[in-house]
This record gives C-alpha cells, sequence and structure tokens, in this order.
C-alpha cells in the first residue's frame, strides 16, 4: 500500500489522532499547576490541524473502507473550527473549580468524538460507519456526565448513554438486516442490490434512527432536552453543531449515493420527520424557560431545516447542506457562548427571566445574543437568511414544494420564540439584572469570530461559491 | 485602473471612522478628515477625467467604455448576476469630476457655515456617505448596483435634510422627501426586475434578441425606470418634496438639492439613453412633456417665492426640466440628426451642477449674515458683501444665459435640440428661458439691492450684515471662476450620444432670440425691483392676486397631494384594510398562537423525563414510519 496516500487523503484524521496523543501525553506529565496551559496547546493543535488540511483532497482507502471528497474535507474543516471556538468558550468554565483538575480529559474526549465523527463522514462502509459513530457517541457520554457533581450532569449523561444504546443496537439490527438483503456492508456495491423489499425497508428505517438519534430529529429526539439542560453548556454546543452537522452529512451521502434506488420510499420517509420535527420542535420550544431547554428544541427545528437540504437530495442539497452547517456554527456558537459566559459569571443563570434587562447591563453581549437569534430565525441580512434560502431553494427545485412551505410557515413561529428572548434583554424591566461583567479573551475572540460569520457569511456570496464548487 | 477602487472606498471608510468615532475626536478633526478625504478622491477624480479624456479613442472615434474592476456579487444565470464594479466612460467620469468638486467645495464651505453646531462630526459622516453613494450610483456597471446607490443617495439625502432633528419642520421634510422619493422608486425597482427578466441581464447593454422579443415590456420597464428617476430629480408631480428639502443646512442643499442628487433621474435616463431612444422613442417624448412642463410650472412658482432657499429650489426644479426635455427630445443616436440634445442635457447638467452649487452657496452666505431665508429681511446688501454679491451676479447671469457665462452655451444647446424637435417645443423653452432670467434678478435685487434691508417694517436690529469667513468666500470664487470658464470647454468632443467628437457650433438665431429674451427679462426685473419701491411689482400682485396667491402657494400641489392621501387613500383604501388586518389577519393569527400554545401543553407529556418511555417512543417512530413505507 502507498502509505504517502494515506497521509494525503487521510490528513484530517491523522492529524486529530496526533493531537490527540500529544494532549493525552502532555496532560499526564504537566504538572498541576501548569494544566492550565493545555487549553492554548490544545487549541493551537486544532488549528495546525485545520491549516495543514485547508486543501482539498480526494480519494479511497482501504478497499473503499475510506472515502473522501472536496465537499467532506471542507465540511470537516468547518466542523474542526467549530470545535476551535467551543474550546475558547469552554476556558473559562474549565479553570473553575473541580473540574480544573480534569481539563485536560476534556480536550481528549473532544478530540476522540471529533476522529469519530469524522470517520462517519467519510465512511465507505457501514462498519466504518458503525465504528465512527460509537467512537463519537461515548466519549460524548463522559463529557455530557463532565460536571458529575453539579446540578443534573450525572443524570443527563446517564439518559444520554442509555438512548445512544438503544439507537445504536436499533441501528446494527438494520445494518446486519441490509447485509442479510445484499450480502455486504461496501456502499459501492449496495445501490446495484437495492430492491427495495420490506426487509429492506425495515433496515433503511432502522439504520435512519441511529442517525435520527444523533441528528435529535423527532420522535428520536426525547434524550435531547435533559441531555442538553443537564451537560456543561460547553458539551451541549458541541453536540447541538458539531456532531450533528457531521450525522447530517454522512446520513445525506449515504441517503444518496446507498440508497439511491430507494429514493422513493426515504424521501417520503424524510418528508414526514420533517414536518414533525419541525412543527413539534417549534411547539415545545415556545413552552421552554430554560435557556439550555430552550437551545435544544431550536436545534431540533434547525436540525429539520437541514433535513430539508438532504430531502433535496441533489448536489445543490450538499452545497446547501454544508453551507447551512457553517452558517449555523456561527449563529449557535454565538448563544451558547453568551449562555456560557452568563453561566460562569452569574452563578448559573440559565432561565429566560434571568435575561430581563440584559441590555442595560451588558449591551454587547446582549447584542452579539441578539444578531445570533436574529440568524437563527432566518432575518436578512444575517447569514441565516441566505443559509435558509439556499435550502430552501434546494428542496424546492427538488420538487418538494409543500415540505418547503410547511418549513416557511415554521419560520414565522420560530422568529416568536427567539424574539422572546430578544424582548426579555431589550425590553422587560428588571429589579436585579445580570450585573454588568467583563469577558476573558478567549470568550472575547470567539465571540467576534461568531459576529464576523454571522454577518460576513451570507453578504460574502463567495463563500457559497467556494462550497459549490466542490464535488459532492 | 484599480486606484478606482479609491474613490469609493476613502469617501464610506472617513463615514465609517467619524460615523464611529467622530464623538471622542475634535470637531474640528473630524472636519479636516472627512475634507481631506474627499480632496483625495477629487484628485482622484481627476487624474481619471485627465487621463481617460486624454486617452486613446477606439477605432470608431469613441471613448471606450473600461471597467475598471468589476466583482460578480450575486450570479443567478449565466447571464444574469448582479455585479458590483466601476465603469468608465464619458458621462461617467463627467459625473465624477462634478460630484468631487462640488462635494469638495461643499465640505471646505461647511467649515465657516456649520462651526460651532451640535453634531459637527455627525454631519461630515454624512456628507462622506452620501458622497460615496453617489459616486457609487454614478459609475455603477449595472442597473441593479446603480439601484442599491440610488437608495444609499436617498437614505444619505433623508439624514442630511433631517439633520436639524429637533425642527419639526426638518424632520416633516426629511420624511417626506424620503417617503415621495420611496414612492418613486418603486417603479424603479418594478422596472429593473422586469427588464432583468425580459431582457435576462441586468447591464446597461442587453442582447438586441432579448429586446426585440420582450415586445412592449421594454418600453414599459423603461417608462417605469423614468418613474424613480422623477422622483429624485423632482419631476411634476413627485417635485413636492425638493422645496421643504431645504429645509437641511443650505451647503447641504447645494450639494444634494442642486447639484447630484437630483440629477440623477437625468444620468439615470442618459445611462439608459440608447435603449430609449431604440425601443422606446414615445416614452422618451413623453419625458419631455412632462419635463416641459415641470420646467413652467416651477418657473411659474419662481417668479413669486419670498424665500430665497425656495427660490432657488423651483429654479432647480425648472432647470433639471430643460436638462430632461433635452433628452426627451431626441430622436436618434446620431448627434447630427436629433441626437445632439443628450450632449446638450449633459452639458447643461455640468454648468448648472457648478452655478447652481455657487448660488446656493452665495445664499448661505447671505442667510449667514441676516440669519433670515426671507427676502423681507433682506435688500442692499451689495455693499456689506462685495465678494458674495459678484459671484451670486456670475451665478445668476449663468443661469439666464448670458454671454460668455457657462449656462449660455449649454442652454442654447438645449434650444437648437429643442428647435430640431418641433419649433412649438422650441418657442416654449426659449419662453421659459426668459422667465429663468426674470426671476434670477428678482431674487437677485431683492437681496442686494431694492429698499435696504435696515428701512424694511420687519427689521431686526441685532443684524449686522458682513462678508462671511474665507473658507466660505473660498469656495464661492472657485465656483464662480469654473462657470465662467466653463462654456468654453469643448464638451461635445467629450460627450455626446453616440460618443463621437461633436463640435457645437452655435445657431445663430436660436442665440441671438434666447439672448434679446434674456436681457428683456432682466430689464423687467430692473424695473420692477431695482429701485427703493416697488410700485409695478405692488400693483401686478394686487390686479392679479388670485393668481399670485395661487402661485405663491404652489398652486396648491401639496394640498392636493395631501387630499389625495390623506383622504382618499388612507379613507377608502387604507382604513378598510386596516380593519381587515386587525380583525381578520390579527385574529387569525391570534387563534394560530393559541392553538400553537394549546397543542404544545397538550404533547408536554411526551417529555417526561423518564428514559424508558424516550426507548419506548424511539422504537414506535421507527416501526411506524416502517409500516408507512411498506403500505
Amino acid at each position: 500500500m502507498d502509505y504517502i496516500s494515506i497521509f494525503t487523503t487521510m490528513g484530517q484524521e491523522i492529524s486529530l489522532i496526533i493531537a490527540f496523543i500529544l494532549v493525552f501525553i502532555i496532560d499526564l506529565f504537566l504538572p498541576e499547576d501548569k494544566k492550565h496551559h493545555l487549553g492554548t496547546i490544545s487549541s493551537i493543535l486544532l488549528a495546525i490541524s485545520i491549516i495543514i488540511n485547508i486543501m482539498p483532497c480526494q480519494g479511497e482507502l482501504f478497499g473503499g473502507m475510506y472515502t473522501t471528497s472536496p465537499l467532506a474535507n471542507a465540511l470537516k474543516t468547518i466542523l474542526s473550527a467549530g470545535t476551535l471556538i467551543i474550546f475558547l468558550q469552554s476556558t473559562d468554565w474549565l479553570s473553575k473549580g473541580e473540574t480544573a483538575q480534569r481539563r485536560g480529559e476534556f480536550y481528549v474526549l473532544t478530540f476522540s468524538t471529533l476522529i469519530g465523527l469524522f470517520y462517519m463522514i467519510s465512511a465507505g462502509n457501514f462498519l466504518m460507519l458503525f465504528i465512527g459513530m460509537e467512537l463519537a457517541t461515548i466519549p460524548v457520554a463522559c463529557l455530557v456526565a463532565f460536571d458529575k457533581y453539579k446540578g443534573h450532569s450525572a443524570e443527563a449523561g446517564a439518559k444520554f448513554i442509555l438512548s445512544a444504546l438503544f439507537s445504536s443496537g436499533l441501528m446494527l439490527y438494520g445494518i446486519s438486516m441490509l447485509y442479510g438483503s445484499t450480502g455486504t456492508l461496501y456502499f459501492n456495491d449496495i445501490p446495484s442490490l437495492l430492491v427495495a423489499s420490506p426487509l429492506e425497508i425495515l433496515s433503511l428505517v432502522f439504520f435512519f434512527s441511529g442517525l435520527a438519534f444523533k441528528l435529535s430529529l423527532v420522535p428520536f429526539h426525547l434524550w435531547t432536552a435533559d441531555t442538553y439542560q443537564g451537560a456543561p453548556t460547553s458539551v451541549t454546543a458541541y453536540l447541538s453543531v458539531i456532531s450533528k452537522g457531521a450525522a447530517a452529512f454522512a446520513l445525506m451521502t449515504i441517503l444518496m449515493k446507498v440508497f439511491a434506488p430507494m429514493v422513493e420510499q426515504w424521501s417520503l420517509m424524510i418528508s414526514i420527520v420533517i414536518v414533525v420535527t419541525i412543527t413539534v420542535a417549534n411547539l415545545f420550544a415556545i413552552l421552554q424557560s430554560n435557556l439550555k431547554r430552550f437551545m435544544a428544541f431550536s436545534s431540533i427545528s434547525q436540525a429539520g431545516y437541514i433535513m430539508l437540504a438532504v430531502l433535496a437530495g441533489s448536489e445543490q442539497g450538499a452545497t446547501s447542506l454544508v453551507y447551512y452547517i457553517l452558517v449555523y456554527i456561527a449563529a449557535n456558537l454565538a448563544v451558547f457562548g453568551v449562555i456560557n459566559a452568563v453561566e460562569q459569571h452569574a452563578q448559573g443563570k440559565v432561565e429566560r427571566e434571568d435575561y430581563n434587562g440584559f441590555y442595560s447591563t451588558n449591551p454587547k453581549l446582549a447584542m452579539v445574543m441578539t444578531l445570533a437569534l436574529f440568524s437563527l430565525a432566518g432575518i436578512p441580512p444575517f447569514a441565516g437568511f441566505f443559509s435558509k434560502f439556499f435550502v430552501f431553494a434546494a428542496a424546492f427545485k427538488s420538487g418538494f414544494s409543500v415540505i418547503v412551505f410547511i418549513a416557511l410557515v415554521n419560520t414565522i413561529i420560530s422568529l416568536y420564540y427567539y424574539l422572546l428572548i430578544v424582548k426579555a434583554m431589550f425590553i422587560t424591566p428588571s429589579d436585579a439584572p445580570i450585573a454588568t461583567f467583563k469577558n476573558s479573551v478567549p470568550m472575547r475572540i470567539s465571540l467576534l469570530t461568531c459576529v464576523a460569520g454571522i454577518i460576513l457569511l451570507g453578504i460574502v456570496s463567495s463563500v457559497y461559491m467556494w462550497l459549490d464548487g466542490m464535488a459532492l | 485602473m484599480e486606484y478606482t477602487i479609491l474613490i469609493l472606498l476613502l469617501p464610506f471608510l472617513s463615514f465609517l471612522v467619524l460615523g464611529l468615532a467622530g464623538m471622542y475626536m475634535k470637531s474640528k478633526v473630524a472636519g479636516i478628515i472627512g475634507t481631506i478625504s474627499l480632496a483625495t478622491v477629487a484628485c482622484l477624480s481627476y487624474y481619471t477625467a485627465f487621463s481617460y479624456f486624454t486617452g486613446a479613442r477606439n477605432a470608431e472615434g469613441v471613448y471606450p467604455t473600461i471597467t475598471a474592476w468589476n466583482f460578480n456579487w450575486l450570479p443567478f444565470s449565466s447571464n444574469l448576476s448582479i455585479d458590483f464594479g466601476f465603469m468608465i466612460d464619458p458621462i461617467s467620469v463627467m459625473m465624477l469630476v462634478v460630484i468631487s468638486t462640488v462635494s469638495l467645495m461643499v465640505h471646505i464651505y461647511s467649515f465657516g457655515y456649520m462651526h460651532g453646531e451640535k453634531g459637527f462630526q455627525r454631519y461630515y459622516a454624512f456628507l462622506s456617505l452620501f458622497t460615496m453613494s453617489m459616486l457609487g450610483l454614478v459609475v455603477a456597471t449595472n442597473i441593479f448596483q446603480m439601484y442599491i446607490f440610488w437608495e444609499l443617495v436617498g437614505v444619505s439625502s433623508y439624514l442630511l435634510i433631517g439633520f436639524y432633528y429637533t425642527k419639526d419642520a426638518a424632520i416633516a421634510a426629511s420624511k417626506k422627501a424620503f417617503i415621495v422619493t420611496r414612492f418613486a422608486d418603486l417603479g424603479f425597482l418594478i422596472g429593473i426586475l422586469i427588464y432583468g427578466y425580459y431582457a435576462g441581464t441586468f447591464s446597461f447593454t442587453p442582447q438586441v434578441n432579448a429586446l426585440i422579443n420582450a415586445g412592449f415590456l421594454i418600453p414599459l420597464a423603461l417608462g417605469l425606470m423614468f418613474i424613480g428617476g422623477a422622483g429624485k430629480s423632482a419631476m411634476f408631480p413627485l417635485h413636492i418634496w425638493l422645496p421643504d428639502a431645504m429645509e437641511g443646512p443650505t451647503p447641504v442643499s447645494a450639494l444634494i438639492h442642486a447639484a447630484t442628487m437630483v440629477v440623477a433621474g437625468v444620468y439615470l435616463v442618459a445611462r439608459m439613453f440608447p435603449l430609449y431612444v431604440g425601443y422606446a422613442p414615445d416614452v422618451l417624448h413623453w419625458i419631455a412633456y412632462i419635463a416641459a412642463f415641470t420646467a413652467f410650472y416651477a418657473a411659474s412658482v419662481a417668479c413669486v417665492q419670498s424665500d430665497i432657499k425656495r427660490v432657488l429650489a423651483f429654479s432647480t426644479i425648472s432647470q433639471i426640466g430643460f436638462m430632461m426635455v433635452a433628452l426627451g427630445v431626441c430622436t436618434s443616436i446620431n448627434p447630427h440628426e436629433g441626437g445632439l440634445g443628450y450632449m446638450a442635457s449633459m452639458f447643461h447638467l455640468f454648468t448648472h451642477a457648478m452655478f447652481k452649487a455657487l448660488l446656493f452657496l452665495g445664499a448661505g452666505c447671505i442667510i449667514h449674515a441676516v440669519h433670515t431665508n426671507e427676502m423681507s429681511g433682506m435688500g442692499g446688501l451689495r455693499k456689506h458683501m462685495p465678494i458674495t454679491h459678484i459671484t451670486f451676479l456670475i451665478g445668476c447671469l449663468a443661469i439666464a444665459g448670458i454671454w460668455p457665462f457657462s449656462g449660455f452655451f449649454s442652454k442654447d444647446e438645449i434650444l437648437t435640440a429643442c428647435f430640431e424637435f418641433s419649433p412649438v417645443m422650441g418657442y416654449i423653452m426659449t419662453a421659459i428661458a426668459g422667465m429663468t432670467a426674470f426671476y434670477m434678478f428678482r431674487l437677485y435685487y431683492g437681496i442686494f439691492w431694492g429698499t435696504p434691508y435696515n428701512k424694511k417694517p420687519n427689521y431686526n436690529p441685532n443684524v449686522h450684515p458682513h462678508e462671511c469667513s474665507l473658507s466660505m468666500t473660498i469656495p464661492l470664487m472657485v465656483l464662480a471662476g469654473i462657470t465662467c470658464v466653463a462654456g468654453f470647454i469643448p464638451f461635445g468632443h467629450l460627450v455626446s450620444s453616440n460618443g463621437e467628437a461633436y463640435t457645437i457650433h452655435l445657431d445663430t438665431t436660436v442665440m441671438i432670440t434666447s439672448l434679446c429674451v434674456a436681457i428683456t427679462s432682466i430689464l423687467i426685473a430692473t424695473w420692477m425691483y431695482a429701485g427703493d419701491k416697488q410700485p409695478v411689482a405692488a400693483m401686478l400682485a394686487k390686479q392679479f392676486k388670485g393668481l399670485h396667491k395661487a402661485a405663491y402657494n404652489r398652486f396648491y400641489l401639496d394640498e392636493i397631494w395631501i387630499f389625495i392621501t390623506k383622504k382618499i387613500i388612507f379613507r377608502c383604501i387604507s382604513t378598510p384594510i386596516a380593519w381587515f388586518d386587525r380583525h381578520v389577519i390579527d385574529q387569525f393569527f391570534n387563534f394560530t398562537a393559541w392553538g400553537t400554545n394549546a397543542a404544545g401543553e397538550e404533547i408536554r407529556g411526551m417529555q417526561s423525563g423518564n428514559v424508558q418511555q424516550y426507548c419506548m417512543w424511539f422504537l414506535a417512530g421507527s416501526l411506524i414510519l416502517t409500516l408507512i413505507l411498506i403500505l
């Protein structure tokens, strides 16, 4: 085998594995009082990994087990960048209390889930996909329970791992039925063998439910609210954008490439799931008063919009999916950044009422939050408008006008609940608003990056063009 | 030519710096930043103009159209895209020179005029924004870019008119200007969309086939675009905002409401000229008729106004009418056979911008000295303000069309073009030119001669008129100098309808007629208004009391608009719609919201926090999906 080609094709994963090992070893040998350097080291390693892998690459490895494309590579870069932002946002949280002793674990675990997500994106075989998914899921359970002595973190972790086990089991069941029906697990070989028999339909749905769990689509979403609420905010942020992005992309490539002969079945399935997901998530989101729980439902409905791109099942859909994820990362991480900052500086305040009068005390943060929420709601001229527009356009072009219409109506409902927070911050007065505080430098950098993303990603049309020029 | 990006970038940067950091700096520093950036822009514009006009013509003897840089912003299809670029051709270069010159003069002038005003920095920030927008408008490579900057121009004009935001009249005027022009821009936007759809492009040079296939839609689109132009260029009956816009600071009136923004409509028609002539000649002639009426209407109102800025505002409307008429009477693209008007219009745009800015800045000096806009507080000021007096006189002579001032040459070309089109149009426009000379000299005598200000009944003893500071008189002298010599520019060689060099030759008959009419009008004005007492004017005003009052009230056009909007549109259309909105649509959404909330409450039980139940839902969901797919 040509070893150089392994390094060039699988560069993203290999550099992450190296980073993982380095952080792990450094963590072992670093004296206690120097542990705060771990965040810097991990961020720098991740940044290096982003830079050296920015060039598009393409190819197959290990007889088709691993396959990558320029668009997949772009997505990996985007996810790495998102993780970097989360690293920056988590420094404050990690340096406090008993987590300070274990902060190395946070970085190591995050790296390992990221590696798993990358293998999911680039899988060429169902087993590879499954391993990637497990690699991405189990460490996340540890991360969710990271604050195990605080609040609901441990409970959230338990709920997450139990739900994850169940969904993995179901997915594995689906894969085994697919193997029984076709006799192979390679993505390249399966399409010609599919006949859309009931067994294959069952396997499709079971397999889909596994990824739908990661994407938290309704009705596979029930773990989401509890887990998002209980997990440390940085981990919630990670769950809501990074692992979602990877799962959406994996689902799209598999449906488009592997289940291509069953397009009729899966587009019906996705249509149903989209309608149910967006509607139910919006209904729940309106009722939430805890911001993290609220963001859980918001992210469920956003996943529904991402599914529109999958539904389109076209090159345009693929581009708009990656673009949507990129924009979504910027906006969602800005929201979580603000929530995180407030939580750190105001003794864990995460209720919506706590934000009353926030603008009067922390105008800059309130502005960041508002921009991000506007982007999530899809208000022009922010990037969220363009990303929604492209996703809708892709689905519309593929002929799903009714679904697009339902999604459009739901964006109006979503505007309502996003504006509730804006209203709390700007209009509703408060006797005891959150006191004015100053953010640490890494947090400021991360928020500024997100704001720049929210404003520029939409207006600078070359971003979309850049993604559009990449092969799936 | 990449340096041209600086022409747009510098004013924009200065806007950002002054807008964001202006309050932290001294007002003088802010003014200097704005002025220096504008001076650089002016130098770059002059350099561009010089190198362009001294550069080579192409094989057909035409100056080439150069796209200095272009960046594809939003591609829709291979042809249809929204670009953002910088186009250099004769008229855009001419506009660059006009805008940057007048803007620079206004920047310098404002040092004196706005001295000590609250919000000095904000003022300069807005000036920079306006200049950037206007420059972007004229160099647009496509109609959509033009539209974007067109709106930006509208916004900055709104901000500047309402600069004194504590004054009710200024607020009302800024809103009026914005709403009226915005209303007109709706036509423009629809026109652009129709044009973009049927011509398949937003560029100024579409495929001929597409235009022919589109049939009547292209004239329709061009007509709608003209509505936008009519709004900005204050054509009757959309002119109502311009006189009120005089509530803004006087230098702003000079820059925006005399020299640059108000000619945007003329520029638009000129920019689309080949299409108008080729595909919509009827539309073009209608433009001429509307413009001729506007010119007449505004001139007759200007004859009786007592507010000196109002007189100038109506004279601006009238002069823009002249420019539009000149474009409208064109029948072909060849300057020798009916295309003369294009060159005449652009020439007049150029000369008018200079002398009208001069007149406005002069008016600013006078207002600065006597603290009133009303002619009743002026008179006999020539001894107190010699520089303002002489430069103002030069401006008046130019607008009246007296040799050798610039207005004579450009107005003459317009009249020649009108006579070529039809003698009737020619005589009408000559008569309006006579009215122009009359009301301008009425204004001149009312300010500088006539009853001295201190002998008038409402004399304010606190007023001591004096000549203004150098920063205000230097721009006057510069503009007066330009007005004296601009007529001798071989303008036809630089700008003409088909780009070929055209030598201006003065038509002796037209020239002598118009000179005679102008001089006669001036003499009548002298007879009526130059003396200490004005028995003739008073007698005429008494004799034709109704007419005088109607004209003074601008023929009640504003009242008619208010009647149409308030009584007809608001009452008969808006009220029922508002009722429908409140009772039907709002209720429907309230119902939806209630339903949504109720449904949310209902399904709350699904989220119980019980993991076993979660797994049950999970499995049930998968099985139900499978059933749906299999059945």
